[in-house]
């Protein structure tokens, strides 16, 4: 096996879901560990170290975990991939296989099926401290017998027991024989045999490392996951053929493949329970059962589930607001620093500019990111995470999406990049992509500025319609507005481009357990470096390149000189200091102004505007859809640059921006902006993917480029439309 | 004999027939419920539509409309 190279060992620790397999993983390596991604699929593997007496050092991989190593999709067939050592996938030396001590009959049907591809084993025996509660109580010894190979007691969440499975992992590394399982399941019907030995002909060849009993287990697994509608693209046809062949000629002969292996394997586990499993007392309703009462009414159920989401909302919101603003007036800070410390050129522009406010816009995002994933750890930890599901399935199937897909959903209201990521929580990858499509449609807080500056430009507080101002009133629309269109265009894409099978669903509800403080930091961190290292690079270089085009090429020389010599007379008059000041800043906007007409951007802006002329936008408007694509509160920021009104966000530039807007009057006379305007510009911000960030998650979520950039397409090309229809429909009703 | 479907809350019932989308059936039979199983309703939440079981220890839920295809014998 794949000691015999020069590689430190590998051991795969698997286990069906909420066994406590990460908090083991989490004790055995310590902080020596790092999360990739399986190969061709967006699965979190973990890859850890430890230090083995007798061993060295030795490599531990998650497994996922898995009710069984049958599959239909890319994401179930990593289990038998990452247990066998299918390519791609390196062969372990030893699997860890974590069993829940309180659901054991079904733990131990994983176990059997890993023990038929005879890898060394070693069961680590987990959460026997809860045995007594459920009256339980196993005998490790007579369960190591039976099957063969070692068991360990162990509490991973009070880390008993994990000297014991460090060393019962070194002696089996030292000798596999000891952890080579011993009896097991083997199938007799002869009928079934000719089956299995008609399918072993056929597995390809890089799937044998491992003599006949390995063969015979890939050939069962094939039996039992191949069908016409799985997705495993893996399969070689021949194999697939065979299975077909065989599957058409039992179902002929009034047989059962599935039903028979799987009521043998059950029947094998249930004839030793006897020997092992000790039932104390019985018929006692479990205390998450009696927990469930409250959160799984009818009705206390889903009050309960609101009030949970009203404080992820709140912290999402609002209580991230101080965190940010220390991360923004940090950055600012040092953009002062190096502005003061560095002679006026490009280099201190590109620093301050371009590097220092890129870092900052990607840093901006960190307080929420964690934050989500902190809640989103204690609600996965503690079992809640299934009850979520449980209580929005039936809202959540009439939309075509996942009852998780709630959480995501939410999410997105403060913003579409943490609600991206936590679509992992869902299994599926139809499921996720779904959600990650509509995601962007939820009005996140980066809108919030732009709607703020467009409304109180264009629809005075004096245009008061009784009891509802219509500022507010206009932003509560907008915030419905989007929402709508999210589950309208789920229902939509869920019945059309990303249509799926009608999955059953099957959900098991995990006992409530106090979340791990531990494991759910060490998640939130995780996800917070993953965010730096890969969205976080997109988001830089999209600043760095926005920069580009907003500064270059500078004003010619002669302009330059111009507005030299204009501050120089202004200096030249002797004025007192503040006259003096405000007027030098007026001058300085009006460069800037100048300096972004004639930039690449002020050029693309131009070029633009046949295509939004249409929408009833400007080049200027242009100009800060294309500053939007950073981050769309970046619009604020460059509106105040091309109004000359300078580029801070403090009430008093706001509102002169908001003036300069109001008052501006296009070459015929008429205003730039209208309510009209407004409005349609409104819609086209509800709706349009600027958000290059999201672009950037969505292609690491789904590995492909395909989706981010349907994403971009179809967003963009629905919001032409509305605020099309807005603006002309507006037009054609008589309104300006 | 009747559905699955059709038992009230705090029912126990003995499994007979499997039914269902093959993968949908290898998934609840991998997880144990398999005919001759014996089964407890634990929750009906028909505002959600689904239906919450216990089995060999474990709580696992269906939808009301899936569970339509397992048959039992309702036990005393």
């Amino acid at each position: 096996m794949g000691s015999a190279l020069a590689t430190t060992p590998l051991v795969a620790l698997a286990g069906n879901p909420n066994t406590g397999k990460t908090t083991l993983f989490n004790r055995l390596t310590g902080s020596d560990q790092r999360v990739g991604n399986y190969p061709g699929v967006t699965v979190d593997r973990h890859q850890g170290h430890l230090e083995l007496d007798g061993q060295g050092s030795v490599r531990l991989m998650d497994v996922p975990g898995s009710y069984s190593l049958s599959a239909r999709s890319p994401e179930e067939h990593l289990a038998i991939q990452a247990i066998c050592g299918l390519p791609p996938l390196e062969p372990p030396d030893l699997v860890v296989v974590v069993v829940d001590a309180t659901q054991l009959t079904r733990n131990l049907y994983l176990v059997l099926q890993i023990l038929e591809t005879r890898t060394p084993v070693v069961i680590a025996l987990n959460m026997v401290d809860m045995l007594a509660d459920a009256g339980e109580e196993i005998d490790a010894r007579a369960l190591s017998e039976q099957l063969g190979v070692p068991v360990v007691r162990l509490s991973a969440r009070k880390g008993e027991g994990i000297g014991e499975l460090r060393k019962a992992m070194g002696e089996v590394l030292s000798h596999p024989r000891r952890g080579t399982p011993g009896p097991r399941w083997m199938p007799e019907d002869p009928i079934l045999v000719s089956d299995l030995e008609a399918i072993e002909e056929e597995l390809p060849d890089d799937w044998n490392t491992g003599g006949e009993d390995r063969r015979r287990a890939l050939a069962l697994w094939a039996l039992l996951s191949i069908d016409p509608g799985d997705e495993l693209h893996e399969v070689p046809q021949g194999l697939r053929d065979v299975v077909g062949r065989r599957r058409r000629l039992a179902k002929a002969a009034g047989r059962d493949p599935d039903l028979e292996v799987i009521r043998a394997r059950y029947a094998w586990i249930e004839e030793r329970l006897v020997a092992f499993k000790h039932t104390t007392r019985t018929g006692r309703a479990s205390r998450s059962e009696r927990v469930d009462s409250v959160l799984l009414h009818p009705v206390f159920g889903f009050l309960c589930f609101l009030l949970i989401m009203g404080v992820l909302f709140q912290t999402l919101f609002t209580w991230s607001t101080p965190l940010i603003d220390v991360v923004d007036s940090g950055i600012t800070a040092l953009g002062r620093l190096v502005r003061g410390a560095l002679p006026e050129g490009i280099l201190r522009d590109f620093l301050t500019q371009g590097l220092i406010s890129g870092v900052g816009s990607v840093l901006v995002f960190l307080p929420q990111i964690l934050l989500l994933f902190l809640i989103l750890g204690v609600m996965e930890d503690s079992g809640y995470m299934s009850r979520v599901a449980f209580l929005m399935d039936r809202v959540m199937k009439l939309l075509g999406l996942h009852g998780r897909a709630f959480v995501p959903m939410l999410s997105g209201l403060a913003c579409a990049i943490p609600a991206v990521m936590a679509t992992r929580t869902m299994e599926s990858r139809r499921d996720r992509l779904l959600t990650m499509m509509v995601v962007p449609l939820m009005t996140c807080s980066a809108r919030l500025p732009v709607y703020t500056l467009i409304i109180g430009a264009l629809f005075p507080v004096a245009a008061n319609a009784g009891l509802i101002d219509v500022q507010g009133g206009l932003l509560v629309g907008m915030y419905l507005f989007g929402t709508l269109v999210a589950l309208i265009s789920a229902a939509v894409l869920s019945r059309t481009l990303i249509k799926g099978p009608r999955i059953p669903l099957i959900l098991e509800l995990p006992p409530y357990r106090m979340p791990q403080l531990g494991t759910v930091l060490r998640m939130m961190w995780q996800k917070g470096k993953v965010f730096m290292s890969e969205a976080g690079t997109v988001i830089l270089a999209c600043t760095v390149v926005l920069w580009v085009l907003l500064d270059f090429p500078h004003l010619d020389a002669e302009t330059q000189a111009s507005y030299a010599a204009r501050a120089t007379v202004i200096e030249a008059r002797a004025l007192d200091p503040q006259q003096e000041r405000s007027l030098l800043a007026e001058l300085r906007n009006e460069r800037w102004a100048d300096q972004r007409r004639s930039s690449w951007a002020g050029q693309i802006g131009h070029a633009m505007e046949p295509a939004i002329a249409p929408l009833g936008f400007d080049w200027k408007i242009g100009v800060g859809l294309l500053g939007s694509f950073a981050a769309r509160e970046v619009f604020v920021a460059t509106m105040g640059v091309v109004y000359g009104t300078g580029a801070d966000d403090d009430e008093q530039s706001i509102s002169s921006l908001r003036a300069k807007m109001t008052s501006d009057l296009r070459e015929d006379g008429r205003h730039v902006y209208t309510p009209l305007v407004g409005l349609s510009l409104l819609v086209f911000f509800a709706l349009a993917c600027q958000c290059l960030s999201t672009v950037a998650v969505v292609k690491r979520e789904t590995a492909s480029w395909r989706w981010p950039i349907f994403l971009l397409v179809y967003m963009n090309i629905l919001a032409w439309i509305a605020s099309f229809m807005v603006y002309q429909g507006g037009k054609l009703l008589g309104f300006e | 004999m009747t559905s699955l479907r059709n038992l009230d809350p705090g029912t126990r019932a003995r499994l007979v027939q499997v039914g269902g989308e093959r993968g949908f059936r290898r998934r609840l039979m991998e997880l144990g419920l398999l005919p001759g199983t014996d089964v407890r309703v634990v929750r009906r939440v028909d505002v959600g539509g689904l239906l919450e079981l216990e089995v060999r220890g474990c709580h696992v839920s269906l939808r009301q409309s899936e569970a339509q295809e397992l048959l039992v014998e309702p036990l005393p």
